[in-house]
């Protein structure tokens, strides 16, 4: 398989999700995903543009969107977040004529709206099963490791914008690790809301909300939490020493980016994959 | 005979939320799926269905102060679940963005701050630069000691850059487009 996309890493992979951005390449160039930077991309607007302007908050991803359509490439785009606002915004620009004539004004470019935008895991669900157990090490560690998949909530919502996976219940993420050699379990908080763009204005609401998925994640008996969004990982992550001074709990669930989980699979050391990086520490078998 | 109390609905108010909000609430047959599902619902004032509810009577002083669609957290189960297929996290954005046009000041006031310094943040940088963002947010919130602790262990992670990444081309694009997207938002 060799194929090339244009690569949006949106503001969080470039700082505080930099773990999810190094495991993404080296994960992709292992499975022979070409990955091309969008030159000159600007911030997607995320929550706060869209609390704002219902206008800026789509011009911000058609003007990236409009980057990518001089590249001539599909667009893959890891953060759900960014995700999220570039769906919306090829829906919203074909749905809305009006809309999308003042969008077209406002960034000044004629946008054909051709662009088909891909998160990485639809990517990796379409390699065969086989070549993704082809990569995975004989001597992998992990293959121990129980893990539950968080999908959180824009990944799949709303379903007419986002076509991704079934709404309540997906299970993209959950074949690609069990492919990739791990023990993935069944769990009731694979799409539940962690508090997302709170975790800094309302960080109680996050501590609540978080709370409720590690116990869920632990009741199940998982090892660990696999997600595929930088806001999911920093409130599940950096936010345990809260949640069990809050709760008076004892949580420490690693939580991974779910490209790490199949780096280590691949052979890379938990450095390469950026692991160090982690606020709760992962100490089992890495 | 007693007289019955009447509400009468604000008929302009009915007016603004119909060309802004582009929803058809009046769909609404409160079956409350919304708010069941609202994982936020705890913390708000009015649930999903109950602020709907008010925004069709046309209770403007009511919706605008409400503490609820500044609760949202934007996760798209109400949208998603709604059998009369009622855009409701569309309808909180909406009412966020006319209570601020009205001059309201927002009843969860750390969510606005936190909204006007990320926008602020986007539109001279072109991109988000987290740290400048928190550093706005705490001369805006005097909440200076706040997440200390955290961090300085993300930037010992080196989770958080120092410089911004900041090219004048870029800081120009995203300037033009916010500028230009306020003055049609005015005109709209």
């Amino acid at each position: 398989m060799n194929t090339k996309y244009a690569y949006y890493p949106g503001c969080s992979l470039h700082s505080t999700g930099a773990e999810y951005d190094v495991s993404f390449k080296k994960v992709a160039g292992k499975l022979g995903v070409e990955l091309a930077e969008v030159p000159g991309w600007v911030c997607c607007g995320t929550s706060p543009a869209h609390s704002a302007s219902h206008l800026l908050s789509i011009a911000l991803p058609v003007k990236n969107l409009s980057l990518v359509e001089t590249m001539a490439k599909d667009v893959v785009v890891p953060c759900a977040a960014c995700y999220s606002r570039f769906k919306f915004a090829t829906y919203e620009m074909g749905h809305d004529n009006k809309l999308a004539e003042d969008v077209k004004e406002v960034i000044g470019s004629s946008f054909q709206n051709k662009v088909k935008v891909l998160h990485p895991l639809e990517i990796f669900a379409q390699i065969p099963p086989d070549a993704l157990k082809a990569q995975v090490k004989e001597n992998h560690k992990d293959k121990a490791l129980k893990v539950v998949c968080y999908y959180g909530c824009l990944l799949t919502r709303p379903p007419k914008v986002m076509q991704f996976d079934d709404v309540e219940y997906p299970m993209t993420m959950d074949k690609v690790l069990e492919n990739t050699g791990y023990q993935i379990l069944d769990w009731s908080y694979k799409t539940d809301c962690c508090g997302a763009s709170f975790a800094l204005s309302e960080t109680d609401a996050v501590l609540t909300l978080t709370q409720k998925i590690l116990k869920n994640a632990k009741e199940v008996g998982a090892d660990a939490i696999a997600v595929a969004c930088p806001l999911c990982h920093a409130n599940l992550d950096t936010r345990q020493t809260d949640i069990n001074a809050k709760y008076n709990t004892d949580y420490n669930i690693p939580i991974y980016y779910f490209t790490q989980l199949m780096g280590l699979a691949f052979g890379y050391s938990p450095k390469e994959m950026g692991v160090n990086k982690h606020l709760t520490e992962a100490t089992m078998n890495v | 005979m007693p007289t019955q109390a009447t509400v009468m609905p604000d008929a302009k108010f009915l007016k603004q939320m119909d060309d802004k909000i582009k929803v058809n609430v009046n769909l609404c047959f409160q079956c409350r799926k919304c708010s069941a599902g609202c994982p936020m619902a705890y913390a708000m004032d009015y649930t999903p269905a109950q602020l709907i509810h008010a925004i069709r009577l046309g209770l403007k002083d009511i919706v605008i102060n409400s503490k609820t669609m500044w609760m949202c957290s934007s996760c798209q189960t109400c949208t998603t679940r709604c059998p009369q297929e009622v855009d409701i996290a569309r309808v909180m954005d909406t009412v966020k963005i006319l209570a601020v046009a009205e001059g309201i000041k927002p009843p969860v006031s750390s969510v606005h701050t936190f909204n006007k310094a990320a926008l602020r943040n986007i539109k001279w940088l072109g991109r988000m630069y987290e740290l400048g963002m928190i550093g706005d947010l705490k001369m805006r919130t005097f909440e200076f000691f706040k997440d200390m602790g955290l961090g300085m262990k993300m930037f010992m992670k080196g989770k958080l850059k120092i410089i911004p990444s900041v090219s004048p081309g870029r800081t120009l694009t995203t300037w033009k487009i916010f500028s230009r997207s306020a003055k049609k938002d005015r005109s709209n």
